[in-house]
């Protein structure tokens, strides 16, 4: 497949189709106008694009708190990080509602089977964020009372520290929204050695 | 108050109301303890309310391993008059770990003697519900005997890297 750039248009050239297209709204549209004006005023884009775009900037994460990263998870909708700024801000009461896990603290393997419960309940799409030590690793509690949560249910980002800092998940927070909206900086192409796959639509 | 020489007349007094029932006194910095045998321990209990120790205020369980018997319960009591405490101790073997419930005259007793329960496997006689508390219903095994395994995930740490241990299998 042939890749195909499309230079960018000058400010020039821009200001004029702006004036053309004016022009062309005045009532006197012939079928080739119209193509024109249909290709230029029109922004195409890919459904899914579309949607992970709407999803990642309105995510509604479950009001669940574990244990003590909860404090710091509670800080992220307040006015120093601020995660309404990316649409993360509405803690929802209910699982049917939420769109993200965040677990935040140990996990018992007494509250193991509550926290799955949890996850099932969320509609799909749904992602999950491991918050700290001991929901990733165990952390400390390396005993037999705690269990991470990659044994019972699949986590998206996992955010280390002891524990992390509200900046921290707010890190962890973007990463995943960047991952749903299937940003590249994500890094796979760099770990997987995998530039030049690229597919471009349209060429 | 149960001093050391207060810790002694109060045991002579519980031996002449229950013959067989304290084993030994320990005064150790500044705290009465009493050894009982576990089938007094209910008397052994009412016994000390009537004397002032009206508040109980902790039941434990320990594991003594290796020596026997291995299991002990310890009952700390805290007289509120004389502002004053006194440890009742007891010890069951593995095997016949069996004492009786005190919940009927101290309903405090309920959920530690679940806990000493769950974590040490002593069975409350007389207990009206005696269930795990804390592990889940269907966990198998005591957690805080000592001979329990640690359990976890290995963890492979820089020091251990050249012995060449593998965890993965």
């Amino acid at each position: 497949m042939e890749i195909v750039k499309r230079e960018k248009a000058g400010d020039g050239e821009f200001r004029s189709r702006q004036l053309r297209a004016q022009q062309m709204l005045r009532g006197d549209l012939d079928d080739d106008a119209l193509e024109q004006h249909v290709r230029e005023s029109i922004l195409t884009t890919t459904l899914d694009k579309a949607v992970d775009w709407a999803r990642g900037n309105s995510m509604f994460p479950a009001t669940f708190g574990l244990a003590c990263c909860a404090i710091e998870m509670m800080s992220i909708v307040a006015a120093r990080v601020d995660v309404a700024r990316f649409g993360f801000e509405a803690f929802r009461a209910t699982p049917r509602q939420a769109d993200l896990l965040i677990l935040s603290g140990r996990i018992s393997i007494k509250m193991a089977p509550v926290v799955r419960r949890i996850y099932d309940q969320m509609l799909e799409p749904r992602w999950s964020i491991a918050m700290g030590a001991c929901s990733s690793s165990m952390g400390v509690f390396n005993n037999y009372a705690i269990v991470p949560a990659d044994k019972f249910m699949p986590v998206d980002v996992h955010v280390p520290g002891c524990p992390p800092r509200p900046e921290a998940l707010m890190h962890g927070v973007l990463k995943l929204r960047s991952m749903i909206q299937e940003d590249p900086s994500m890094g796979w192409r760099d770990r997987y050695n995998a530039h030049g796959t690229e597919e471009i639509l349209g060429a | 108050m149960p001093d050391a020489t207060g810790l002694e007349l109060l045991a002579r007094e519980l031996r002449e109301s229950e013959p067989d029932s304290v084993r030994d006194t320990e005064y150790f910095r500044g705290k009465a303890a009493l050894h009982v045998e576990p089938p007094a321990i209910r008397a052994t209990l009412r016994f000390l309310r009537e004397k002032g120790f009206a508040f109980l205020a902790s039941v434990h369980g320990l594991d003594y391993y290796p020596q026997e018997p291995r299991l002990g319960v310890q009952y700390e009591l805290l007289s509120m008059e004389d502002l004053d405490r006194i440890t009742v101790k007891l010890r069951v073997p593995t095997d016949a770990a069996r004492v009786e419930s005190v919940t009927p005259d101290w309903p405090t007793a309920d959920h530690q003697e679940r806990e000493v329960y769950d974590m040490f496997g002593v069975v409350f006689d007389g207990h009206p519900d005696l269930r795990r508390i804390l592990m889940p219903e269907d966990y198998e095994g005591f957690p805080q005997r000592r001979d329990f395994p640690i359990g976890g995930e290995p963890v492979l740490f820089t020091k251990d890297e050249p012995s060449g241990r593998d965890y993965t299998a």
